[in-house]
């Protein structure tokens, strides 16, 4: 098969790339990108690891093809954090609260629940937990994620633009 | 039986902190604290590198090829197709296997067959799935694509795909010796009168299903050679492995190093070999770097299951609710080969009776074969399903005497000193009862049904879950200690770590005797190379065997310093305070304001300086005055666990180091309409004797507890003559954020473990007591006690209508 040229808008930067039509946007963010915060986890949409923000918004990255996201800004869990890398709050708040055990759904998790409170603000619990069906986490029992993630929404609607970052 | 550990409390008298730490006076500084370590932080930032993050020049892709059949001859294998496929590096089929044998160390079980598991089959595969050929290619798809194009020509040959037809007469033989592969009996007492002069017995039979781990991280990993030493780095909980590897390869054993990488999940999954072998030949093969990834539903369908259980319990009690006897039948399906039933198996039996005194027991349990993919180690390992067992019975007990549940409980509660039905006497405090207390407590007023229809109720269910592997391993782990001559420390531990905090908590007890701050400090681990071993981290062992070791290891490097710390000083070795990156005189820590937390900047050059606190010396100073005395600041130790023996034919003997006890409570609500259960609370609470980071400790509780709710209520691996019924992830139910609740946690903290400062193992018992729990709500509710996993909508219903008929 033909590999195509395609410019990928990832975390800020583009990235030039030769890949096959039949390429998932995960195969290569991962096996070319060295993007090793966009996992493999089952292939089927189901787990959510390897969850990336396509357009602002969060897409399984195993079933999106490369060439789909020509152009699209993409970012990754790792596009969040600022120089030297800084946490992102919502990063802080899952280190503070144990929100992560073996950490292979935490960028998934982070990602997802980051475009929750920027749509939404201050949630609910169960808000949370609907928003987050889509991303499995296998150790913690959810339970210290939606602490997490409820702590963040709610320090990001107690700042003046509503969200805090 | 010997002895040789931390020291314990004697006559029922607690150690004070003091004795435990060799810290005088204050209260701990790191343990007991929840500090995010390293590996937490580059989780958050997605900063770690997982087993299939590592790319290396010239890499190749592994796959395996993998039968199509459960039971069946194969009468060839023609790989020319794939091997002409442009791209394929390597075809590789049995006959390119140096030594095609994996055999599990025998066990001592009563009449333990020993058979072996080839690595790649040869004449035969025994369940769907079996590894038939490997394949390495120049790409993922590429190696995919030869798997698919190796033919494989099979004979159907017939199978055998439950226990109960694997033990009947005329029976298929999954292999020639038979298909028992073991069994195992513990006896005490005299059952059978004990059970005709009872005042009440009950019975009941449970049965458990096949279930998948479902770590997120599929099993994965990359294989290269350096320096003619074959170095895999993989997701494994044990690096030992390399000595097997070795075999397969017939290589010398210092010629295979393994690498364990932070895992993404394990749950004894990844106790076994997964990639290991086929990396490993494909790699000596080609003499390149390879990867292998398996997919997800490669995993679902391959890898190893828990084991589905059969157990037949009958249980006598005195009028007034005192256990007199039991009887326990258990049966676990092996799956084609043994893997690690023979020990699954062991552990069912010695904790069959729960966390109660029964004089007259008597327990068999056995493993047997069938065409069913292999079933072996995860998380409770045998001694999580027969909680449903006893807890059945103890719930049917209650109910036929007319007493309440806590009640018929608290009086058959084991205490310290007590003999198990194996005879051993228990050595530390039972706090199963204040568990209890308190899981019912976290759960407050009873709720009522939320409409028509519709009917509450509570269960509880407690356990008793071993840490530490069997008496007669004979366990033992290693760590090694350096303080730098900056001050700072390095820890080497060959654990590996699951994601629940092995090599953090490691670093607080570390920093907690040697007082150097966290932030100084950097553990190495998981190499079998360059650590010292320290075992796999399964069995709930890693916090009791390297806790220690590392905790041994510490108070010796302390005692070797300490003179000169003293001398530095000019107070005596024994009135030391190791804190804060520094060492005072006792008490001066306090009072200079560093008894808090563990952080600080600890070693800046003002080590005489004496601001506020007095007199004290920098870690480094200390380092630099050993140098000048020539005593060494690194230290090696190995640390045993107890030494003894189990006598399979008399049925008594030496099982487990100790046991954590827990107790877990629920509400739920059943749609008698459906048959649907809702949980509407759920609580927990276990006795670890001492939370070294309470934060991990809680995590690993409510993991425990969501895992346990998947297996009460939604998880099923059914397979059906031998076919895997679940091929998707999305066929198998694993709990999402909105299936159940919160799990509400209380700690126990009893200071009387055999861990490190008198902790206890926490990784699997939390999972044990869940489905217990549950029956015992469901019972609570509708007054059928539900005996057969998961209860499913369809079981839970048909018992309503069975009930109501």
């Amino acid at each position: 098969m033909n590999r195509r040229r395609l410019v990928l808008s990832v975390n800020g930067g583009d990235h030039e790339v030769w890949v096959l039509p039949s390429d998932t946007l995960l195969d290569v963010l991962h096996d070319e990108l060295g993007l090793a915060d966009v996992r493999y986890g089952c292939g089927e949409g189901v787990c959510g690891t390897c969850t990336v923000l396509l357009d602002g918004e969060p897409v399984n990255g195993c079933l999106i093809l490369a060439v789909q996201a020509a152009g699209r800004p993409v970012t990754t869990l790792r596009g969040l954090m600022g120089p030297g890398e800084t946490l992102h709050p919502l990063q802080e708040c899952f280190l503070r609260r144990g929100a992560s055990q073996c950490g292979f759904c935490t960028p998934g998790m982070v990602l997802t629940a980051l475009d929750l409170v920027r749509r939404r603000g201050r949630t609910s619990r169960e808000e949370i937990r609907y928003a987050l069906v889509g991303n499995l986490c296998r150790c913690t029992g959810y339970t210290k994620i939606l602490d997490a993630v409820e702590e963040y929404a709610d320090q990001a609607a107690d700042t003046p633009d509503g969200v805090p970052s | 039986m010997t002895t040789v550990g931390p020291p314990q409390p004697a006559g029922g008298q607690q150690l004070t902190e003091e004795q435990l730490t060799g810290q005088p006076g204050s209260r701990y500084r790191v343990v007991g604290q929840s500090p995010a370590h390293h590996d937490f932080v580059d989780k958050v930032k997605g900063a770690l590198h997982y087993a299939a993050d590592w790319r290396l020049p010239g890499m190749l892709h592994g796959k395996i090829v993998r039968s199509q059949l459960p039971s069946a001859r194969i009468t060839g294998i023609d790989a020319s197709a794939a091997r002409a496929l442009p791209g394929v590096v390597a075809v590789l089929t049995a006959a390119d296997v140096p030594s095609n044998r994996i055999v599990e160390m025998a066990s001592g079980g009563l009449a333990e067959l020993e058979v072996s598991m080839p690595v790649l089959a040869t004449d035969r595969v025994r369940y769907l799935g079996e590894p038939v050929a490997v394949v390495a290619a120049v790409t993922q798809q590429i190696a995919a694509e030869a798997a698919e194009l190796v033919s494989v020509d099979y004979e159907e040959l017939p199978g055998v795909f439950d226990v109960e037809s694997a033990r009947a007469d005329g029976a298929p033989q999954v292999h020639e010796v038979g298909n028992t592969l073991v069994s195992w009996q513990i006896r005490c007492g005299d059952t059978a009168s004990a059970l005709a002069a009872a005042d009440v017995v009950v019975e009941g039979e449970y049965r458990s299903q096949h279930v998948e781990h479902a770590y997120l991280e599929p099993e994965a990993g990359v294989g290269w050679v350096e320096n003619g030493v074959l170095t895999l780095r993989v997701s494994t909980q044990v690096i030992e492995h390399a000595a097997t590897i070795a075999r397969i390869l017939q290589v010398p054993q210092s010629k295979v190093r393994v690498i364990a990488a932070y895992m993404g999940g394990g749950f004894g999954g990844k106790e076994d070999m997964t990639v290991e072998p086929y990396l490993a030949l494909l790699v000596w093969h080609t003499r390149r770097p390879v990867r292998m990834i398996w997919d997800r539903q490669e995993s679902l369908v391959g890898s190893t299951k828990r084991h589905p259980f059969i157990m037949r319990y009958r249980t006598g009690a005195s009028g007034d609710g005192t256990l007199t006897a039991q009887q326990v039948e258990i049966i676990g399906d092996a799956g084609a080969y043994p893997n690690l039933s023979p020990r699954v198996l062991f552990a069912a039996a010695a904790c069959a009776s729960g966390p109660y005194r029964v004089p007259n027991a008597s327990i068999t349990s056995s493993a047997v074969f069938t065409n069913n993919v292999p079933s072996s180690a995860f998380r409770g390992f045998g001694a999580m399903q027969i909680v449903l067992g006893y807890e059945s019975q103890m719930d049917e007990l209650a109910a036929r005497l007319g007493m309440s549940r806590t009640e018929l409980r608290e009086r058959n509660f084991l205490a310290k000193g007590d003999l198990l039905p194996s005879g051993e006497p228990l050595g530390t405090c039972v706090e199963v009862g204040q568990t209890m207390r308190r899981a019912v407590a976290l759960l407050g007023e009873p709720p009522a049904p939320s409409a028509p229809g519709k009917v509450t109720g509570r269960g509880i269910g407690c356990n008793r879950h071993p840490y530490g592997r069997a008496i007669w391993f004979r366990d033992k782990a290693a760590a090694w200690l350096s303080l730098q001559a900056d001050g700072t420390l390095l820890i080497r531990c060959g654990v590996t770590d699951l994601g629940a905090g092995q090599a953090a908590s490691l670093c607080q007890i570390a920093a907690e005797v040697l007082g150097a701050p966290l932030d100084d400090i950097s553990i190495y681990i998981g190499d079998s190379a360059l650590n010292p071993p320290a075992g796999g981290t399964f069995a709930t062992r890693q916090l009791y065997m390297s806790g220690n070791a590392v905790l041994q290891a510490a108070r010796e490097l302390r005692d070797r310093m300490a003179p000169v710390a003293a001398d530095l000083l000019g107070v005596p070795p024994d009135g030391l305070e190791f804190a804060t990156g520094r060492v005072w005189p006792a008490g001066a820590a306090g009072a200079a304001g560093g008894g808090d937390g563990g952080g600080g900047d600890g070693h800046g050059a003002d080590g005489h300086g004496g601001d506020g606190g007095g007199v004290s010396v920098t870690l480094a100073e200390l380092a630099a005055a050993c140098e000048q005395r020539s005593i060494s600041t690194a230290h090696l130790s190995t640390w045993r666990g107890e030494a003894g023996s189990f006598d399979p034919r008399t049925g008594q003997g030496d099982t487990f180091p100790d046991y954590t006890y827990g107790t877990h409570a629920a509400d739920v609500e059943v749609d008698t309409e459906t048959g649907q259960v809702r949980v509407l609370r759920y609580a927990a609470c276990h006795d670890v004797g001492r939370a070294i980071n309470p934060m991990r400790v809680e995590g690993q509780i409510q993991g425990g507890a969501m895992q346990g709710l998947g297996y009460a209520l939604t998880e099923d691996m059914d397979i059906q003559d031998g076919y895997a019924q679940a091929a998707l992830f999305a066929n198998y139910l694993i709990p999402n954020a909105q299936d159940f609740p919160d799990v509400l946690v209380a700690i126990v903290e009893s200071g009387e473990g055999k861990g490190p400062l008198g902790a206890r193992g926490i990784g699997e018992p939390p999972i044990g007591n869940v489905a217990a729990t549950i029956a015992s709500a469901i019972q609570d509710a509708i007054g059928v006690r539900p005996a057969q996993l998961p209860m499913t909508p369809e079981r839970v219903l048909a018992l309503i209508d069975a009930r109501d008929t």
